[in-house]
């Protein structure tokens, strides 16, 4: 899959700086002071137990929810009123952990959807690119013209990935791909995941399954509560006990 | 009853069928994407008629100083906005689009009233001049409430349908008009006679629907609109904004309904207020198809249509009171058969 | 007192108003009367209740043509067609209720829309009820011998009717029944869980406000004493939403207000508007349409609330009477089997949430449900609540199967919960929010709660509030409004709440969440006693700290299937568990 590289962005430069990311709902604080980088190329984790914050941390940087703190996306700081839409437009992409599929529509449909935008501002080119997709999926391939409501729960994450990836993101976010999925699906779309990376997409990865996510990524941040209670690059992470921890509870700390 | 008058009511009965379902579509259109509950459809059915009404008659027809006064507050909403951001790039299409166009439609008829143009553009004329009133009308009352209830969305509705009344009275006066038919041919059929004009009303709809079936399953904004009615939050992660959505749906709708209006201008006498009651037949045949499936709302429709000229005929003075009786049973159907969870809604 | 001041004006000033006011002033208040009258029931349904009506004006005709026609025709007294008229208007409300109130909320204003068309059509057409031309000639009414002749004098009775509405419809607001009503918009999952009886609920509130609309159609025949199709018509039913709206839908008061503004700008709308438009016409409906969605848009509460700013602030403190304490189910003996889930599996669709789980909590136990995002867990709560029914499996809750049961009926029988989602009514205080689960406890109803024969009851349910959520310690927060307590805290008025009902069974879903650390450690210690005094206690959690320190056994769920059950130590060695926690792709 080729994508267009701006003149103006070089390998290893910065896609998405986040500081001091701040979230509340109501008068509690979901997300306090997160900070993280992901550069062009590269897959970027962020693991943690359930109820960390993690899907709320992607829904802020696509501008789901309003969030205090410095986003700063392709070299543009981001205001505090983003809008999903302009981000699309510049190449962010969202793959939610509900998938958020079209579930009466075709395969295929679901799929130009993606490319909506695309279309909007005057490129025709998706067929090519969902040819791309069927590359990386032929499982969708197979079965273009079924509904998306019928398809197996691996086929529909695959499908959402599809979808993000008819946009040509630049960042791809992903929310917990695993979920739900049986293991040896599970390691298909992972296996994908490295192989998007060769494409120069920069992947934010959120994952419960701490160990898939590390295995691919190249750093990785701990969010626990909240907060960023570990970061690293990601084999040094896998091998820390502290990462146990956090998932189960084993340190009586505080 | 004889055959002939069977066949006669029955022609009144799809005549008017076909226009309450393309009605009940735009509805049906409009509540899904957008879950608006779209009263003053009906309104767009009166002002086409009396739009196209009041050209032919040589006056400046009053919809083109709602026009002006709606884009004006589009353009002044909307220009405030892009002058914060700092987007001037955008403020003269804006502007144009808003204010210049309106002016130019209001300088032209005054210039030269168009008795004298044939029927084909006046018909475009008045379409052009009701048609942008839906998307004016979603920027400037529903826009700002997107994130309400179905209900604060309803009570809305309910609002503009009172205020377009209004204006259609101040517009085009309280008397009746009728538009000369499109067409004087006449046929028999079974020893009754088979008008023309009943033949164009019912191929035009179903060229419509046919068009808007094509629109829906083959372009990809009609895709999108759909994929809106199915998942909200998935669409706006595809970059279909939800306004983009609701203007789209809105200028459907207006064109449904203006165009429905010109159809029956010839057959029925429409008066400024008239549009209420054909709009809420159309929604009949909405609810029938649960507000959701629209060949079931537009075979609905269709059976309002002749409920409605069967019962003109056996029982006048309640015709009314039949067709709007008949959704109760509809109802109990529905609530009977439908497996609903209280959605919960603040 | 000071409270009251404004409202002692008000009366004093309505009492005073046809003795010092022209004819024409007192015909306008005698209509803004009647208008407060339909609007104060369109508060309860739309403002509190959250359904709403576009065709009041049909039940105004009912009542207006049944004592126009029974006291013409057959000479019938109007005190008799007044009740007469609420028995036909009950029970076709009763009707239509029972169709539309079942179904998704827009239903219900789109079918009012059509009644409301259709008895208009129906009124003008019948012969006997004098066509569009009316019928005349509608006798007076007399009070106690006194006969009601001028406009001057019915003055009275309909205001009096005014405030007898608004003072009844906050009481029962105010009260066990009216906490249920209040509970409808926004709350009824919640209410469900707490025993209240929803559908039953908006039936109730739909009566009430098609009985007002009733009775003001009946004031309106014997004021006018002629009555003819127009002003039941469905423009007149808009209006009436539109006063209620513009007023503040949420107050009663605002329904007055509402009238009053919308009576006032209409008469003066209508003197002016044809002279600057130079033709003749009710073009004051522009106006109303375009003002209607501005108030939308700016104020959706409303004008009411503009002025209370005025008026001297109300708090939502209130004493919480000593009153003897509520009855308590006989406790169940430490070990007995409380629940007992066995092989539940839940699908939506083709998807399985669960599959095959089983699982059982005991009097005196602390049962904790783990496992990673999306295995199921609340899922599984909802199935053992019947919020979200099991598809199959069997589930027993005290020896009963609960397959046949409603949620209602299980918190009856003293299973109750808290939400994943806070399910708080965010505007009333954290006192009225407890006191909702202790709805089953009394069983006083609406036409108690309206005249004020529940004050007994009432004491003792806020008397067992109060203490709930002493016990929780939350007691500084006892008359905040719920909405502004942080999460953490909205957690525990939650358990409250759930206390409230005197269960013997709770079920408790992420109580620990957005809690700090000592907040954390006193939850634990509540949870500590009430195991202490036999309660069971189910719960999900995914504070493993939390989990592990409190819970006596713990059920690990994955794809919806329990893949580990035992003590908390065994359960974290689990090589299964933490392959769930961890994942892992060899």
């Amino acid at each position: 899959m080729t994508t267009i590289t701006p003149p103006n962005l070089h390998q290893h430069e910065i896609i998405l700086d986040v500081k001091d990311l701040r979230v509340a709902y109501g008068k509690v604080e979901a997300l306090h002071k997160v900070s993280l980088a992901i550069r062009r190329g590269e897959i970027v984790t962020v693991i943690g137990p359930n109820g960390a914050g993690k899907t709320t941390l992607l829904s802020a940087l696509m501008g789901l929810l309003p969030a205090e703190g410095e986003i700063v996306y392709m070299g543009h700081a981001q205001g505090r009123e983003r809008e999903v839409e302009s981000l699309v437009r510049h190449g962010m992409t969202l793959v939610p952990e509900k998938r958020e599929l079209f579930a009466e529509m075709s395969v295929e449909d679901n799929l130009l959807l993606g490319a909506f935008d695309r279309y909007r501002s005057g490129h025709r080119d998706q067929m090519e690119t969902m040819d791309e997709v069927f590359e990386l999926f032929p499982r969708l391939e197979e079965r273009r013209a079924q509904l998306a409501g019928t398809l197996s729960g691996g086929e529909r994450q695959m499908l959402a990935m599809g979808r993000a990836l008819m946009a040509k993101p630049k960042l791809l976010m992903l929310d917990e791909p695993s979920l739900g999925l049986a293991p040896l699906i599970i390691k298909e779309i992972f296996r994908i995941i490295g192989e998007l990376k060769k494409t120069g997409v920069a992947i934010l990865l959120v994952e419960q399954n701490a160990r898939a996510a590390l295995q691919i990524a190249d750093y990785g941040y701990v969010l626990e509560t909240g907060e960023i209670s570990l970061a690293g690059p990601s084999q040094e992470l896998a091998a820390d006990p502290r990462v146990i921890e956090a998932y189960l509870g084993l340190g009586h700390k505080h | 009853m004889d055959l002939q008058i069977l066949l006669l009511l029955g022609q009144d009965g799809i005549t008017n069928g076909a226009i309450y379902a393309l009605l009940a579509l735009a509805l049906v259109l409009v509540f899904t994407v957008t879950r608006v509950i779209f009263i003053p459809q009906g309104e767009f059915v009166a002002y086409g008629a009396l739009t196209l009404a009041s050209l032919q008659a040589g006056k400046v027809p009053g919809t083109v100083w709602l026009l002006l006064a709606l884009g004006t507050t589009v353009a002044v909403l909307d220009g405030v906005r892009l002058v914060r951001e700092g987007r001037f790039a955008k403020l003269t299409p804006l502007l144009i689009l808003n204010i210049g166009l309106p002016l130019l439609a209001a300088a032209g008829l005054f210039a030269m009233p168009p008795t004298q143009l044939p029927l084909w553009a006046q018909v475009v004329v008045s379409m052009l001049l009701v048609v942008p009133l839906g998307p004016m009308i979603y920027r400037v009352a529903y826009q700002p409430l997107a994130g309400a209830s179905v209900l604060v969305l309803l009570i809305v509705s309910v609002a503009i349908h009172v205020a377009l009344i209004g204006l259609g009275l101040l517009f085009f006066g309280a008397e009746g008009s009728r538009t000369p038919s499109f067409t004087d041919l006449s046929f028999e059929l079974a020893g009754a006679p088979l008008q023309g004009q009943t033949i164009l009303v019912v191929v035009a709809s179903a060229s419509l629907i046919i068009g808007l079936y094509f629109f829906f399953e083959r372009t990809i904004y009609g895709k999108a609109l759909r994929a809106t009615a199915m998942n909200r939050t998935g669409a706006r992660l595809m970059g279909i904004p939800p306004t983009l959505a609701g203007k789209l749906c809105l200028t459907l709708a207006a064109a449904i309904g203006a165009f429905s209006g010109i159809l029956i201008a010839p057959i029925t006498t429409i008066y400024y207020d008239s549009g209420f009651l054909i709009g809420l037949k159309g929604f009949v045949g909405a609810i029938i198809g649960g507000l959701a499936s629209y060949p079931v709302a537009a075979l609905g429709a269709v059976l309002v249509g002749l409920l409605e000229s069967y019962s003109s005929f056996y029982a006048s003075a309640f015709k009314e009171v039949i067709v709007f009786t008949l959704i109760i049973p509809v109802l109990l159907w529905r609530s009977l058969t439908s497996t609903h969870i209280e959605e919960e809604e603040e | 007192m000071m409270r009251q001041l404004p409202l002692i004006i008000f009366v004093a000033l309505l009492g005073v108003g046809p003795l010092v006011l022209p004819e024409f002033h007192v015909t306008l208040l005698n209509y803004i009367g009647l208008y407060a009258i339909v609007a104060v029931g369109l508060v309860l349904l739309t403002g509190v209740g959250g359904l709403t009506s576009f065709g009041q004006a049909a039940f105004v005709g009912l009542g207006a043509y049944t004592t126009a026609w029974l006291t013409t025709t057959y000479g019938v007294s109007p005190w008799l067609t007044l009740l007469i008229g609420l028995v036909l208007t009950g029970i076709v409300a009763l009707f239509l209720g029972f169709i539309t109130l079942r179904m998704g909320g827009h239903y219900l204003p789109l079918g009012t829309i059509a009644w409301g068309i259709s008895l208009y059509f129906l009124f003008g057409n019948v012969e006997f009820l004098g066509g569009h031309t009316g019928i005349t000639g509608i006798p007076t009414v007399s009070l106690f011998g006194w006969e009601l002749k001028s406009g001057r004098e019915f003055y009275y009775l309909i205001w009096l009717v005014v405030l007898l509405a608004i003072v009844s419809i906050r009481n029962l607001l105010d009260s066990r029944e009216g906490r249920a009503i209040r509970a409808l918009k926004g709350g009824a999952v919640m209410a469900e869980a707490m025993g209240v009886n929803t559908p039953r609920a908006k039936i109730v509130i739909f009566l009430i406000a098609a009985l007002l609309a009733s009775i003001s159609g009946w004031l309106y025949a014997h004021l006018q004493r002629f009555v003819n199709p127009t002003p039941f018509s469905i423009t007149q039913g808009i209006e009436y939403l539109f006063m209620a709206v513009v007023g503040g839908v949420g107050h009663v008061w605002g329904a007055v207000l509402g009238a009053g503004l919308i009576t006032i700008l209409k008469q003066w709308l209508q003197d002016w508007l044809p002279q600057i438009l130079g033709q003749s016409g009710n073009f004051e409906i522009i106006v109303f349409g375009i003002a209607m969605v501005l108030v939308l848009q700016k104020a959706r509460d409303g004008l009411w609330p503009v002025i209370l700013r005025w008026l001297p602030e109300r708090s939502l403190k209130r004493d919480v009477p000593a009153a003897e304490a509520l009855p308590k189910r006989a406790p169940q003996p430490a070990g007995t089997v409380l629940l007992d889930a066995s092989e539940v599996t839940k699908r939506f669709g083709g998807l399985v949430a669960n599959n095959n789980m089983s699982l059982s909590v005991k009097a005196g136990e602390v049962m904790a449900l783990i496992g990673p995002n999306g295995a199921g867990k609340s899922t599984m709560f909802n199935c053992i609540s019947a919020v979200n029914p099991a598809t199959e499996g069997k589930i027993a809750f005290l020896g009963e199967s609960t397959a046949p049961l409603v949620a209602r009926d299980i918190a009856s029988r003293g299973m109750s919960r808290t939400f994943q989602h806070v399910r708080l009514l965010g505007q009333m205080s954290v006192l009225e929010n407890v006191a909702i689960g202790a709805h089953l406890r009394g069983n006083k109803g609406v036409l108690a709660a309206a005249l004020r024969f529940d004050r007994a009851e009432e004491a003792r349910l806020l008397a067992e509030a109060a203490r709930q959520i002493e016990r929780v310690g939350l007691k500084d927060h006892m008359f905040d409004a719920a909405g502004s307590l942080a999460l953490g805290q909205q957690r525990i008025v939650e358990i409250a709440r759930a206390l409230a009902s005197d269960p013997c069974l709770l079920l408790l879903d992420e109580p620990a969440a957005g809690l700090r650390y000592r907040e954390k450690q006193a939850l634990a210690d509540l949870l500590r006693r009430l195991r202490a005094e036999g309660m069971g206690i189910l719960l999900v959690e995914h504070d493993m700290d939390f989990v592990m320190g409190l819970a006596d056994r713990v059920v690990v769920m994955e794809f919806g299937e329990k893949i580990a059950e035992g003590e908390p130590e065994e359960v974290q060695r689990d090589p299964k568990v933490l392959e769930a926690y961890l994942g892992g792709v060899e």
